[in-house]
């Protein structure tokens, strides 16, 4: 270990605060995409689950529906 | 050869070679890059100049790579996209832009940070540093611009374009401290020389350079996937899959 003690490491000689900070962001920034990633394609499969379930088919059939309207005959 | 790249256009095949090799690039990409991570903050001796903030080289130096590499795949993949129109170099240009981003400014960032205790100051505006902001602004352009035009095919050439036009970046950055009189340090590795700093440096900063190519490589397969479902969700192949699947 290039340290004496766990404070020593911490504190980096007074370069802990530059260094611990970049590690953060770095983490921070690279979890989130990551995290990110892995919702949009969980969203997406769910998406075309829904779209495809038998329910959703039901209530939106593909073909148009009529609604007969009876004419005046005056 | 031929062979493979015509089933590399094929957004099925792709699918299925990804979905196996993504447990791998993850899990061996974490692991390089925490032992590198891990070993150069720890157990890695201290700068003889800059004392411990050189640390910082462990993930500025992957970040910085990765950036510039992941735009020169999306150079070769617009490139692939203008001359062959095949459908998934534009998805990986689409899919990869925003990590390229996110990259970029991680070197931008940790390179501000590193320069505070060592230059005594967070930016300058010289070569290396600018043509970096610069490669930051083409991954920007190149999302802007994809999500501008909405028709698929007119959107995936003029992405292809800029990518290409914006490429003239690459050897900037990395001439710029051969170039001109900068700040920055020359490069830490080169293929024909041996590195500038002892194995007890580069041997982690390598483990982490490696880790770090290993998990974009998990998360471009990752975001790709993703935009061949949206891409191709009328498709029988994609509506079986996610019936088998589920989440």
């Amino acid at each position: 270990m290039a340290f004496d003690s766990f404070g020593a490491f911490m504190i980096m000689e007074g370069h802990g605060p530059y260094v611990w900070t970049c590690y953060f962001v770095f983490f921070l920034l690279m979890g989130t995409v990551s995290l990110w990633s892995l919702r949009q394609r969980r969203a997406v499969i769910a998406q075309h689950r829904r779209a495809e379930s038998p329910r959703v088919r039901e209530k939106s059939p593909a073909g148009a529906s009529f609604t007969r309207i009876e004419p005046s005959q005056d | 050869m031929w062979q493979i790249f015509h089933k590399l256009g094929s957004p099925k095949w792709f699918f299925g070679i990804a979905s196996k090799l993504m447990p791998w690039l993850l899990w061996v990409g974490l692991s390089l890059l925490a032992a590198g991570i891990v070993w150069g903050l720890g157990f890695a001796p201290k700068d003889y100049l800059q004392g411990n903030s050189y640390r910082i080289i462990f993930i500025h130096v992957p970040a910085a790579l990765l950036a510039q590499s992941v735009y020169m795949m999306m150079a070769v993949a617009g490139l692939v996209t203008l001359v062959w129109r095949m459908k998934l170099a534009d998805v990986f240009v689409r899919a990869v832009a925003p990590v390229g981003a996110i990259l970029t400014f991680l070197a931008l960032f940790t390179g501000a940070v590193w320069g505070k205790p060592t230059w005594g100051t967070w930016w300058i505006w010289d070569a290396r540093l600018t043509s970096m902001l610069i490669l930051l602004f083409l991954y920007f352009g190149v999302m802007a611009l994809g999500a501008a035009i909405s028709d698929e095919k007119s959107s995936a050439r003029a992405v292809a374009v800029l990518v290409l036009v914006g490429v003239v970046n690459i050897p900037i950055i990395k001439y710029s401290v051969e170039w001109w009189n900068t700040l920055h340090q020359p490069a830490t590795f080169k293929l024909t020389e041996k590195p500038s700093m002892p194995a007890e440096m580069w041997v982690p900063l390598l483990l982490s350079v490696l880790g770090l190519y290993l998990i974009f490589g998990w998360l471009a397969c990752l975001r790709m996937q993703t935009e061949i479902l949206v891409r191709e969700g009328r498709t029988r192949w994609v509506k079986e899959l996610v019936q088998a699947r589920g989440n």
